[in-house]
């Protein structure tokens, strides 16, 4: 229950920063994508279930404020914190290279799956200007912000491990 | 240690089929929005009251501070524009009266010819720009206000004497705005000077790149349309109110059909900046 309460209010203040300050501090209209560095972390770092349902519900949020098709970044959103969850048995906390790995392939991925269902598929044909203007800039914002939201999110999930251990052997 | 108590174990279901089950929902709810065009329902008046609050308060807090840099910032700036302005006022006083005699004029000459269509005064209501759209792919925003102030899907959003856009999504306290600069959005518009219709559509590419829309379709087989001709939306449009000014012809080129043209609209409003807007509360009324 604590962890459930703890999830949804990181989520609520990164969607609240991300469409509020994050698109204040916009270069040249491109701001970093806060809600997959959640997405994937928590995926990578306690599996494939809990990352499923944290995407789910981070999308579903992002549809029902977006004003496009409801469901569209619900399902994207739970594939990525879904597949982030193979890479639990290879995570370790200490090491920085692997989830700055992931969540920026998350990033490419997740912009690119965008450009190509809701871009292409309308004749937007310059996949280079769109990598270039928006797919690129994202990935580089967004890893300026990972470096210092990774261990915020780091350190909330190591003190809920440890809380949860702590009741745990509480009741036995 | 656990093993201690004998129980049943607990049936878990693994990760594979709750992924299968919720992808399985989340595709019949995407049918379901795409086809019956339905949107969130109780679901995002409840995220409505929950977030709305919260962005709300959150841009308050920007606004002070942008507001006590700028003020500090700008105090030379603005005293000098006030004296500039101040002369304008004059100005335009001047310019007040004569318009005022000629409106003066114009009603009499309007009784005189029973004309009792005038240019429609629409309803408007004020709201606060309160989220934009979390990624970077599109320009549609949260205003702070819905169906409460009597808000409606497919009304139309201005800024300034500019038109902004349309909304797209309404709940309680809240309403989304697609932009006409939105890679989705098409306007049908009209050029004042010669009447001759076009259709202005939003892309991502021209706006990062120039920041402005795109326009084609126009007929104007005679090139009386220049550079620097206003744009406003169409007669024919169904969704959005006549005559609000959408921006200002920047380039124009001869397709290569040689029977149309196309090009590059200025649009009026700052899209970059925006903070208010204004709803229009009257909907175009289309006959069925």
């Amino acid at each position: 229950m604590r962890r459930k309460i703890t999830l949804f209010i990181i989520i609520t203040i990164c969607y609240l920063l991300q469409t509020t300050l994050f698109r204040a501090l916009a270069f040249a209209s491109i701001s970093p994508n806060i809600m997959i560095v959640v997405v994937s972390s928590f995926g990578f770092m306690r599996g494939k279930k809990e990352g499923l349902f944290i995407g789910f519900f981070t999308g579903l949020l992002l549809d029902l404020f977006s004003g496009s098709i409801l469901g569209f970044y619900a399902l994207l959103y739970m594939y990525i914190g879904y597949l982030n969850g193979y890479f639990r048995k290879l995570f370790y906390p200490e090491d920085i290279k692997l989830p700055m790995l992931l969540i920026a392939g998350s990033d490419v991925c997740y912009n690119l799956f965008i450009y190509f269902f809701l871009f292409l598929f309308r004749n937007r044909y310059d996949v280079r200007y769109y990598l270039m203007h928006v797919i690129l800039p994202e990935l580089v914002y967004t890893m300026v912000i990972t470096i210092f939201l990774y261990f915020v999110i780091l350190k909330i999930n190591q003190r809920l491990e440890v809380i949860e251990k702590r009741s745990a052997s509480k009741f036995v | 240690m656990k093993q201690s108590i004998k129980r049943k174990p607990k049936f878990v279901l693994p990760p594979k089929y709750i992924l299968m089950i919720m992808t399985g929902l989340c595709v019949v709810v995407m049918l379901l929005s795409f086809t019956l065009n339905i949107s969130g329902g109780p679901l995002q008046s409840v995220a409505g009251y929950v977030f709305v609050p919260m962005q709300r308060g959150i841009n308050r807090v920007g606004t002070f501070f942008t507001e006590k840099t700028d003020w500090l910032m700008h105090l030379s700036d603005v005293m000098e524009e006030n004296e500039a302005l101040q002369s304008q006022v004059d100005e335009l006083t001047v310019e007040l009266n004569t318009v005022t005699l000629e409106q003066y004029e114009l009603e009499n000459l309007r009784d005189l010819f029973a004309l009792d269509q005038k240019y429609p005064s629409y309803d408007k209501v004020a709201a606060n720009v309160i989220g934009k759209n979390g990624s970077n792919w599109f320009s549609t925003f949260t205003i702070d206000k819905g169906t409460n102030d009597g808000i409606d899907v497919d009304m139309n959003v201005i800024a300034g004497s500019g038109l902004v856009g349309i909304v797209t999504e309404v709940g309680p306290n809240f309403a989304t705005v697609t932009a006409i600069i939105n890679d989705t959005s098409s306007v049908s518009g009209m050029v004042t000077t010669t009447s001759d219709n076009l259709i202005v559509s939003g892309s991502l590419q021209d706006m990062n790149e120039s920041m402005v829309i795109r326009f084609s379709d126009l007929n104007d087989s005679d090139d009386e349309v220049q550079v620097g001709d206003p744009v406003v939306t169409s007669y024919i449009s169904d969704k959005y109110q006549q005559g609000i000014l959408i921006g200002y012809i920047d380039s124009i080129a001869t397709d290569a059909n040689n029977l149309t043209k196309s090009g590059t609209i200025t649009p009026v409003v700052d899209f970059e900046h925006i903070a208010e807007v204004l709803v229009i509360l009257n909907k175009k009324q289309v006959i069925e």
